[in-house]
């Protein structure tokens, strides 16, 4: 099993957990994503997050307290905002936004145990110097084998968490539109009262944008998989370049073998140099069959 | 995530700019972005709290307010800026993507001072020719789209930049005519012209740095073109002269 903690986040307490360190998180994973991942996370962080932080949050900031009742009625109030709004639209995007970046921890967790086992490689082979692990800790992984399943899962969880969460929209919220009035008969009002939502046109447009920015993140998100998978079958339809089809952990440990050889033959043809060339053949074939 | 950020990845490009397209990103800034963030919001906000209309019957003035205020200006302005500030990510999406292709390049050359190499690499200015020099363009036609669209959609919702001190609703549940008076009119008025003088900045800014790019493109053609001239002028002379050395230089 593996001991180390696979994902390495630094949550000291003190660190604010705010938009800016979720993104900080977010773009960590940037590194191991194709050029169509870059774009989908910019249209997040530009047009979701901060369309979410700067603008929206200020429409919504007054829902509860303009949401007034023609009633006087104690508690009539408080009883028909909840029936109607039984969660709100910014408590919604939050979990959307947070939920469907969530996939991707799961490549950048794959990727740390990667790093982690190329690490304990290294060490058995007994080149561990600080050089070499502090590459392998900057080395970027090409996104082929089990790499690539990963990332291909990720994308389709996001696209099935973003159509989830539509959904879940068109069901508490029909037609996506803002309604003005609401006509209320919840115990304790005493009759139907009409109840006023406020600011619900900017409401319906701020919705129908974050809808809308949802739609273009959808078909990122596809193009995406479809891009994946169309360069996966063609490095099958062109025949791997010397790459076998062996699961990758075989693949370094051969390589890594193949490199000691390879540094002894040099190391060895060096000290031949200085040494009798009458050398006893024995020797070399021995130390080759070590292998 | 604010308004920070967002400025920070806008300096990234602004090395790749143009010198007009640096002083478009210094007013966007200091006119712009540190305006709202700084005094326009505090303005505009207490625009629901304080709209109070001269009636008792509730939700007069809700409905009232949302009659008259589809979008706040303050919400229409941070619109506009972000998508203003979006068309400059091309540009560096572009730029990033080149770099990146060189950047294999180098590493798979083997040459001997591969850092110094990436570390050029990562400070040179790319120069805006070709390919960037379309993309830039590109960007630069969708900042002007953008900063159209939005002042026109300000006008078209608002009717003028002046607002007024009170509006007169009659829309249901609002019984009769009844007065609404606005927070904070005159602030308001001053600020959405200031805000507007210096969108047609932006646009008079961008509509500079356009013609600059183009006219500069048609200059660089032009010389090309002239050396290209020069060139064949030079080779046909050239061919005239070999004949002629052939025949009276014995060596050959």
């Amino acid at each position: 099993g593996i001991t180390v903690m696979p994902i390495e986040l630094n949550v000291e307490y003190g660190t604010k957990m705010n938009w800016a360190s979720f993104y900080a998180i977010i773009s960590g994973v940037n590194r191991h994503s194709t050029g169509i991942g870059r774009i989908w996370l910019s249209v997040l962080s530009i047009f979701r997050i901060l369309v979410l932080v700067v603008a929206a949050e200020s429409v919504w900031g007054d829902e509860k307290s303009g949401f007034t009742c023609n009633t006087q009625q104690p508690g009539c109030n408080s009883v028909c905002y909840d029936q109607f709004f039984p969660i709100s639209h910014i408590r919604l995007w939050a979990l959307q936004l947070i939920l469907v970046s969530t996939p991707a921890l799961l490549v950048a967790m794959h990727v740390a145990h990667r790093r982690h086992v190329d690490k304990k490689v290294l060490k058995m082979s007994g080149r561990g110097s600080p050089k070499d692990l502090e590459q392998i800790k900057n080395q970027k992984f090409k996104l082929i084998g089990a790499l690539w399943w990963t990332y291909v899962v990720s994308i389709v969880f996001r696209i099935i968490i973003e159509v989830a969460f539509m959904y879940i929209f068109y069901v508490i919220y029909p037609g996506y539109k803002m309604i003005r009035l609401v006509k209320c008969d919840s115990y304790p009002c005493p009759n139907t009262v009409d109840c006023f939502v406020s600011r619900p046109t900017e409401k319906t447009i701020f919705t129908i944008f974050m809808l809308a920015v949802s739609g273009v993140c959808i078909l990122l998100n596809i193009a995406e998989v479809l891009y994946l998978v169309g360069k996966a079958c063609a490095r099958h339809v062109h025949g791997s370049d010397g790459t076998s089809k062996a699961p990758w952990i075989t693949q370094k440990l051969s390589s890594l073998k193949q490199n000691e050889i390879n540094q002894l033959i040099a190391d060895h043809s060096f000290r031949s140099k200085f040494k009798d060339t009458r050398k006893n053949p024995v020797e070399k074939g021995e130390r080759c069959s070590a292998f | 995530m604010s308004w920070l950020t967002l400025y920070s990845q806008l300096t990234g490009v602004n090395k790749h700019s143009t010198s007009l397209g640096k002083v478009w990103l210094s007013v966007l800034l200091f006119f712009r972005i540190m305006i709202l963030m700084l005094a326009a919001e505090k303005v505009w906000g207490d625009e629901k709290s304080e709209f109070s209309c001269n009636t008792l019957s509730p939700g007069c003035e809700s409905v009232c307010y949302d009659h008259y205020f589809p979008i706040s200006h303050i919400r229409l302005w941070c619109l506009q800026l972000i998508f203003v500030s979006t068309p400059a990510l091309l540009v560096a999406m572009y730029v990033a993507y080149n770099k990146h292709g060189t950047k294999r390049v180098i590493l798979r050359s083997g040459n001997e001072n591969i850092e110094g190499d990436l570390k050029a690499l990562k400070n040179k200015r790319l120069p805006i020719t070709g390919q960037l020099w379309w993309i830039y363009f590109f960007s630069l036609l969708l900042r002007l789209l953008f900063e159209g669209g939005f002042m026109y959609a300000l006008y078209t919702i608002y009717g003028s930049f002046y607002i007024s001190r009170a509006v007169l609703c009659n829309v249901k549940p609002c019984e009769n005519q009844a007065n609404c008076y606005i927070s904070r009119p005159t602030e308001k008025t001053i600020f959405t012209i200031f805000m507007v003088v210096s969108s047609s900045l932006c646009i008079l800014l961008n509509l500079a740095e356009l013609f600059y790019l183009i006219a500069k493109a048609l200059i660089r053609s032009f010389q090309l073109s002239n050396r290209r001239q020069d060139c064949n002028h030079l080779a046909s002379k050239f061919e005239e002269a070999i004949p002629m050395e052939k025949q009276t230089s014995p060596k050959y």
